[in-house]
């Protein structure tokens, strides 16, 4: 099989003693402790750190370090990361995991209390593969779960258009009048993109659907 | 019997009342879910991490704004970091006076932040007492030999 995500996640799904490994940064320690039991009850295997720093150490990809080897054996299946941290942002963490050749397949999900759509776009931009508006609810982490490493019918959109060779059928474009990242990343077969606590309905709901989450989350910030 | 009935009702009573005035909301609901056999403390270790968080956090904001000169960004970084670790355990009021002291923070009205302080204060150590009488009314319930009722949204 090839070693690339795509494929060794399809292989995972088949490997029934294979838990998924997350690999969860966020500062906040009352995060990291809600996050850390979302993913464990959904029956992901969790490794917590506080930093873009220490995640990056955790991977072995540390430039300060000499060696190059991850501190764990541990494959990481998914990278979640708080956007607003000290010192490495997550957007920056972003940047480094996808600029990296080992790395780089490795799916990377952003969390925010902040639902700017600029920052989210920057985000999918960069090739994170969700954005989830915070607080998380077990409802996301198990969408994401089902999404990425579920039946294979979630699987990300841009991928099976990569390896599969298939065109997807997207939303309308011309309702993307007002600002909807969703033409630029349209919402995966499971749910749209970083609207956490729609129900995970089929693309069949319109691009109205998307903003909605996104208004109402705004008027807290 | 009667005993565990009783303190029940209360629970519940209770219960409703934090999320109808708003103390509590949805998120809370949310960390019960987490709550199992496996793990029965969850909710309560969550919030004592909470608890002592926001203490540190009260402080350096009263100190923060003590200095001679303020540094709006540093005060803004805490109450960021208040409303996010609010937000997370379903602290709905304390949340909403970070989102209000926030805004004075970008505007560098010190006394707009002052008064914010003051009320942060205020409904964080409300809501500190209310869940403690939460936790201290389960464990009692536990204690008579009853189960938690559970809420449901």
């Amino acid at each position: 099989m090839a070693k690339n995500g795509f494929f060794s996640r399809l292989r995972r799904v088949d490997d029934l003693s294979h838990e998924v490994h997350v690999l969860a940064v966020d500062d906040s320690l009352v995060d990291r402790k809600v996050i850390e039991r979302l993913l464990k009850i959904t029956s992901c295997k969790v490794t917590a750190v506080d930093s873009g720093r220490r995640a990056l150490q955790f991977l072995g990809l540390d430039e300060t370090e000499k060696n190059s080897v991850a501190l764990d054996g541990l494959k990481v299946d998914l990278i979640i990361t708080d956007y607003c941290m000290p010192g490495m942002t997550g957007y920056e963490l972003l940047k480094k995991i996808k600029g990296s050749s080992t790395f780089r397949e490795i799916p990377v999900v952003i969390m925010s209390s902040e639902n700017v759509l600029t920052r989210i776009d920057r985000c999918l931009e960069e090739g994170a593969e969700d954005f989830i508006v915070k607080p998380v609810k077990l409802s996301d982490v198990k969408r994401l779960k089902r999404c990425m490493f579920g039946e294979g019918l979630g699987l990300n959109k841009r991928k099976l258009e990569e390896h599969c060779g298939v065109a997807i059928p997207s939303p309308t474009p011309s309702l993307d009048d007002d600002n909807v990242s969703s033409n630029r990343s349209p919402p995966s077969p499971c749910s749209p993109r970083s609207f956490s606590s729609l129900p995970s309905s089929p693309t069949s709901s319109t691009p109205l659907d998307s903003p909605t989450r996104r208004f109402e989350a705004s008027s807290e910030s | 019997m009667e005993i565990v009935g009783q303190l029940q009702k209360q629970f519940v009573d209770f219960s409703t009342s934090l999320y109808g005035e708003g103390f509590l909301d949805e998120q809370y609901l949310q960390l019960q879910k987490l709550q199992d056999e496996s793990n029965p403390d969850f909710v309560c270790e969550v919030v004592s991490l909470f608890f002592d968080d926001s203490e540190k956090l009260l402080n350096n904001l009263a100190t923060a704004l003590q200095q001679q000169v303020v540094d709006f960004k540093q005060v803004d970084a805490h109450v960021h970091q208040f409303k996010g670790s609010s937000s997370s355990i379903g602290a709905q009021r304390v949340k909403n006076m970070c989102v209000a002291f926030r805004n004075f923070c970008e505007e560098k009205n010190l006394d707009g932040c002052l008064r914010c302080l003051q009320q942060l204060n205020h409904e964080y150590f409300l809501v500190k007492n209310k869940l403690e009488t939460l936790f201290r009314l389960e464990r009692q319930i536990v204690e008579a030999g009853g189960t938690v009722p559970v809420i449901v949204a």
